[in-house]
């Protein structure tokens, strides 16, 4: 059986959950006593004006940043929990090699070698549509180009679980809706996707429920159309009121 | 003004005719500096990415221990090769002093860390860029090194090439460890010294136009490689 079918197999990673998450920096708080469970299947979307704590809230989750305070707990052990989560950074980092060889590299560190990890990685680039770019060196490429690049290694590992940091900031609109389609499609391959955005029309078009994040404070959750129509806070619909909406 | 004309046109001539004893001095200095660089990258680019990636206490004193040696003199270096290799020193008893070998650790000791401390830096900027992505990724610390130092494959070529500018044009080490044997170990350098103290100018400007040419040639293949490299990888 293939590594990676043993890890669709394998028992859930999620829930998880956050209790009382701290982050600071030099006695700078940046998330502020968090609490929250992260179920399987919706797709939970993580919004708050700049600065709120949104990227480092994720990052803790991910486990790029350890929390000052607090616990963070998967189903199963963190070390077994890491390579079943995948994270798309806001601005992807891609090898100094071919498109393809990003894929098989983030492969490779998983243990899917040769031509098993080259099928999978090609499998990848095909679904986020870009089987053609296969071999062109992947820092010259364009920035949604890249970051379709991004979301194949991601897929390529089969992640329970998909974080996403904004990922159509820097995208004209065609990108943008490129993207959304292969983030939709990962979901419905049963990929559980928590994304920040900035983008209230995306939030609505790609989101389940809403977490909103003020201050380094979880100061509401909600699923997307309460959130949207009756957000239960003064402070959400103050945000719900001040961004541009709809865009 | 009519002796250096006459020592340049002389010089030339000695080059033009391939002069034996002239063609032996430039490719032992070839073999002597290349061999350097060749085992000085072996150990300096490793070392300088784990310094780059790692942190353990101690690490800002070696960085800057790494950093001055940089600076250290052609023939200190020599000299403490001279006192490991010559006969009542640890390593005496291979026979090594006064051979071209000799040469080639004294040269490798000496940029080893000119090379680790400039890939040091290349690769920990590189490090800031990549860390979260290589982590999220599932990397661990060294198998992060090693994809460093693939990705900054082209910066690092301008590390080698400054420890092997380095080489090629110290006096000081070669000196003490080679002794400047007429054909076992007179390099470029040390031929030049001589000559010129002996008042065999044109031999030495000969020499010294050979060597500025080799250098010259070198770094210019080794900056249109990295342009073309860059363009192409990004």
């Amino acid at each position: 059986m293939d590594k990676l079918r043993e890890s669709a197999l394998s028992p859930s990673i999620l829930p998880l959950k956050l209790e009382n998450v701290s982050f600071a920096v030099n006695g700078h708080t940046i998330i502020d006593r968090i609490s929250f469970e992260l179920d399987a299947g919706l797709r939970t979307i993580i919004i708050g004006p700049n600065g709120a704590g949104k990227s480092v809230l994720m990052r803790l989750c991910h486990g790029l940043l350890q929390p000052t305070s607090g616990t963070i707990r998967w189903n199963v052990e963190t070390s077994l929990a890491r390579p079943r989560q995948a994270m798309v950074l806001q601005r992807p980092v891609m090898l100094r090699r071919s498109a393809l060889a990003n894929i098989e590299y983030a492969l490779a560190l998983h243990g899917i070698k040769g031509a098993e990890g080259r099928e999978r990685a090609l499998e990848a680039l095909e679904m986020v549509g870009l089987r053609d770019l296969a071999s062109r060196p992947a820092r010259v490429m364009s920035g949604g180009e890249q970051q379709r690049v991004a979301l194949a290694r991601a897929w390529a590992l089969r992640p329970q679980v998909l974080f996403l940091d904004e990922p159509t900031a820097s995208l004209d609109p065609t990108a943008s809706a490129e993207v959304e389609r292969i983030v939709q499609a990962i979901h419905d391959a049963g990929t559980k996707i928590v994304m920040t955005t900035h983008n209230l029309g995306q939030a609505r078009r790609l989101g389940d429920e809403v977490l909103f994040i003020l201050g380094g404070r979880l100061v509401e959750r909600a699923s997307v159309d309460r959130f949207f129509k009756q957000p239960a806070t003064a402070e959400a619909a103050a945000f719900l009121k001040g961004e541009l909406p709809w865009t | 003004m009519n002796e250096i004309s006459l020592a340049f046109s002389q010089a030339a001539a000695l080059i033009a005719q391939f002069d034996p004893t002239l063609l032996e001095i430039v490719l032992l200095s070839l073999r002597v500096s290349l061999s350097a660089v060749a085992i000085a990258a072996l150990i300096g680019l490793p070392l300088g990415a784990a310094i780059a990636v790692a942190r353990f206490p101690g690490r800002n004193a070696i960085i800057v221990i790494l950093n001055a040696l940089m600076g250290l003199p052609p023939v200190v270096a020599g000299l403490l090769i001279y006192l490991l290799l010559s006969r009542a020193g640890p390593l005496g008893e291979l026979g090594l002093l006064f051979t071209p070998t000799a040469m080639i650790i004294a040269q490798a000791f000496l940029i080893t860390p000119i090379i680790a401390a400039l890939a040091r830096q290349a690769i920990e900027d590189a490090w800031l860029e990549y860390r979260d992505q290589l982590r999220s990724l599932g990397a661990s610390t060294l198998s992060a090194a090693f994809t460093l130092l693939w990705d900054t494959r082209f910066s690092l070529l301008t590390a080698v090439l400054a420890g092997f500018g380095r080489a090629a044009a110290e006096v000081g080490a070669v000196m003490i460890v080679g002794g400047n044997i007429a054909g076992v170990t007179r390099v470029m350098t040390t031929a030049i010294a001589l000559e010129t103290s002996k008042g065999d100018l044109p031999l030495a400007l000969g020499l010294g136009m050979i060597l500025m040419t080799l250098v010259l040639t070198l770094n210019a293949a080794v900056y249109l490689t990295k342009e073309a490299a860059q363009r192409r990888y990004g």
